[in-house]
């Protein structure tokens, strides 16, 4: 982009980074119940899988997709605002 | 929602869920304070400045239609019908959706109208814009009511709080975040519902599937238990549309769901339409139902296969109770496919994942009412106040009444979810309302964006006899004078409304004067330069990834290979 001279990188309100906050911090959560708090009963109710940590690892693998495509491609935002194109 | 009540769903919750819910609340309100801070003009309120990525006004555009009546309604009829319900999104949806883009957005966005009202009032004038900005307003609130309604009961279903708490603080927090940050906020919050409504259904489905030995076991279950393999192929769909006739389901698929309904819905709705007018460019608008038709094509696999796994192995809903369900009687354990996901959730989900997916529901739910209220406020302050109320105040004063038409329309809604609850099948009612609205203004915008002779006079009263149509398909399907199968009514219903609106308009314009055609450039296809209606293909819009054309490409020919596998 040409005028990127002119842009800056959008301070913390990136909606990707809030979904990779949400997403994160469900993951971490659950992994957790995974590991250490779901009961044999809960595994043997849910056909045998334990959800809890796979779904776990599913989310925090994706807010880590999400942070690194924040990281990657940050939103610019032009130093003037702009008016009626 | 007496019948929902009369199985038991009350989820066992505990603490942990509770956490994991909270913090989306959280994250909620911490989006529309966040958002508030980027509002500076009217614009930026009610159309976000104009300046969203396509992939985020793309995915708000799928959640906004992603409701009550989305998940709740489409995994009950996964459950009943199993794949034929498919339609509702590959038939339904994704063309329509497809011709947004590519054909229609052209006009809406290079107009640089601020809501599907105000492109009315520029090509038909006064008359036509007031019709459709009450019409529009009025459905509005009476959907976000019935959503608020849905809402509530289903919290009072899971987790036992008294429907008043829950209407009013639902009602309290959707319209912090849309009265605080507008449409930005509500879009932000949309996408976020969409990744937690992913998030809950994708490993509920997972789960399922192995509870069931796979596709091939459910293949084995559903085959054997009523409604047969018959539900396993999306076509010809005779138990969805009540059709007996192969021919007839598959017609009566095709034109009345495929091109009047669904035409009429996606390309005329301004809930919808306005997530694309918010993006950033010409480009940006027209990828915006392009990148939103695919999720929507694969959203069938998360909500209708959960269905049709509580169609067999729920105790409430399988064997003789599905059986009763589909000849039309009460099943003997009270449960009706309404409750599928709910069961489904309870008889699967460990805590933990438990909360993930009631925090995924109560998404869904707001993420309706919230796109409600924020097209509700654009089109009552530009289309009703600005325009023939309060005519040439500075801008700060029309963001302020945003602010305020906001919040008078969560009070309107809660009192609209009062109504509802009187009402058993409110939600069937109000898509029945929709398409009276939708078929005729679709049929209007049509030849109003391809034909130049058809006149203001025209325009109003196309849309008002269109409309009266289908009221009266609706009166004498109700009071059994004429017989319609299944959903036949709906779909004739609003197959007249097109016909007849037609059919006047073009009578109407012969007796009448046109507008002159240097009133119309920009508005109509033959007389807009044909490099207007063009997007840019440099900078942040270059790239074939970012060509809609190509993107429509390809959604259609995955779209027409899942019609075959399945």
């Amino acid at each position: 982009m040409a005028d990127e001279s002119r842009t800056h990188r959008a301070g913390v309100f990136d909606v990707r980074l809030v979904i990779a906050l949400l997403m994160g911090v469900y993951g971490l959560v659950i992994t957790i119940m995974g590991l250490g708090f779901t009961t044999d009963e809960e595994i043997a109710q849910s056909a045998g899988v334990n959800i809890n940590l796979w779904a776990g690892v599913g989310m925090l693998v994706f807010a880590a997709l999400f942070v690194v495509w924040t990281r990657l491609r940050p939103i610019r935002v032009p130093e003037e605002p702009q008016g009626e194109e | 929602m007496d019948v929902l009540a009369q199985a038991d769903l009350r989820l066992d919750a505990n603490a942990i869920d509770y956490v994991l819910l909270a913090f989306y609340f959280a994250l909620v309100l911490g989006i529309g304070y966040l958002a508030r801070r980027q509002v500076s003009s009217s614009l930026d309120f009610f159309l976000s400045g104009r300046s969203l990525p396509a992939w985020v006004t793309g995915l708000a555009f799928i959640a906004a239609n992603l409701g009550a009546i989305e998940v709740m309604g489409m995994s009950a009829n996964g459950a009943q019908y199993g794949m034929p319900t498919a339609h509702y999104f590959w038939i339904g949806a994704v063309p329509a959706m497809l011709f947004l883009g590519i054909v229609m957005m052209p006009f809406y966005y290079g107009s640089k109208v601020r809501s599907v009202p105000e492109f009315m009032l520029r090509r038909f004038g006064k008359p036509a814009h007031l019709v459709n900005g009450i019409s529009f307003a009025l459905a509005q609130i009476l959907i976000a009511g019935a959503n608020l309604f849905l809402l509530a009961s289903v919290v009072n279903l899971l987790l036992g709080w008294p429907i008043w708490v829950s209407v009013i603080l639902a009602a309290v927090i959707v319209l912090s975040y849309t009265a605080l940050g507008g449409l930005s906020a509500a879009i932000y919050n949309e996408v976020l519902q969409f990744f937690v409504i992913v998030a809950a259904l994708l490993p509920l489905t997972i789960v399922g599937l192995y509870k069931v030995g796979g596709w091939e076991g459910l293949v084995e279950r559903v085959s054997g238990g009523p409604g047969g393999a018959e539900q396993l192929d999306s076509w010809p769909g005779n138990q969805l549309t009540g059709f007996g006739s192969n021919f007839l389901s598959v017609l009566g698929l095709v034109f009345g769901l495929g091109f009047v309904l669904s035409f009429g819905y996606w390309t005329t709705n301004f809930v919808e339409v306005q997530r694309a007018m918010a993006s950033k460019s010409m480009s940006a608008a027209r990828r915006t139902p392009i990148i939103g038709a695919f999720p929507k094509m694969l959203m069938p696999f998360i909500v209708i296969i959960p269905g049709m796994i509580a169609g067999v192995t729920v105790t409430e809903l399988a064997g003789e109770n599905k059986a009763a369900l589909l000849q039309g009687e009460r099943a003997p354990s009270g449960a009706t496919f309404n409750d599928a996901l709910l069961l489904l959730m309870r008889d699967l989900l460990p805590n933990g994942m438990l909360g993930i997916a009631i925090a995924g529901l109560l998404a869904s739910f707001m993420a309706g009412m919230a796109a409600n209220l924020s097209s509700f406020n654009t089109v009552f302050t530009y289309d009703i106040w600005q325009a023939y109320i309060k005519k040439g105040r500075p801008d700060d004063y029309y963001l302020r009444t945003g602010r305020v038409v906001t919040a008078a329309a969560t009070i309107l809604a809660i009192g609209t979810a009062f109504i509802a609850s009187t009402y058993a099948n409110l939600m069937d009612y109000l898509q029945q309302l929709f398409s009276f609205f939708n078929a005729p203004l679709f049929a209007t915008f049509i030849l109003g964006m391809f034909w130049k002779r058809m006149t203001p006079t025209a325009g109003w009263v196309g849309l008002v006899t269109g409309t009266g149509a289908a009221v009266a398909v609706f009166l004498l399907a109700e009071t059994g004078v004429w017989d319609l199968p299944g959903q036949g009514a709906s779909f004739v219903g609003a197959g007249a409304a097109f016909v007849v609106d037609i059919v006047v308009s073009v009578a109407v314009t012969y007796a009448s004067r046109p507008k002159p055609a240097a009133q119309l450039v920009g508005l109509v296809y033959s007389l807009t330069p044909k490099e207007t209606l063009r997007h840019s293909t440099t900078g942040e819009d270059a790239g074939w990834y970012r060509n809609p054309g190509l993107l429509a490409g390809i959604v259609l020919a995955i779209t027409i290979v899942l019609n075959i596998i399945f």
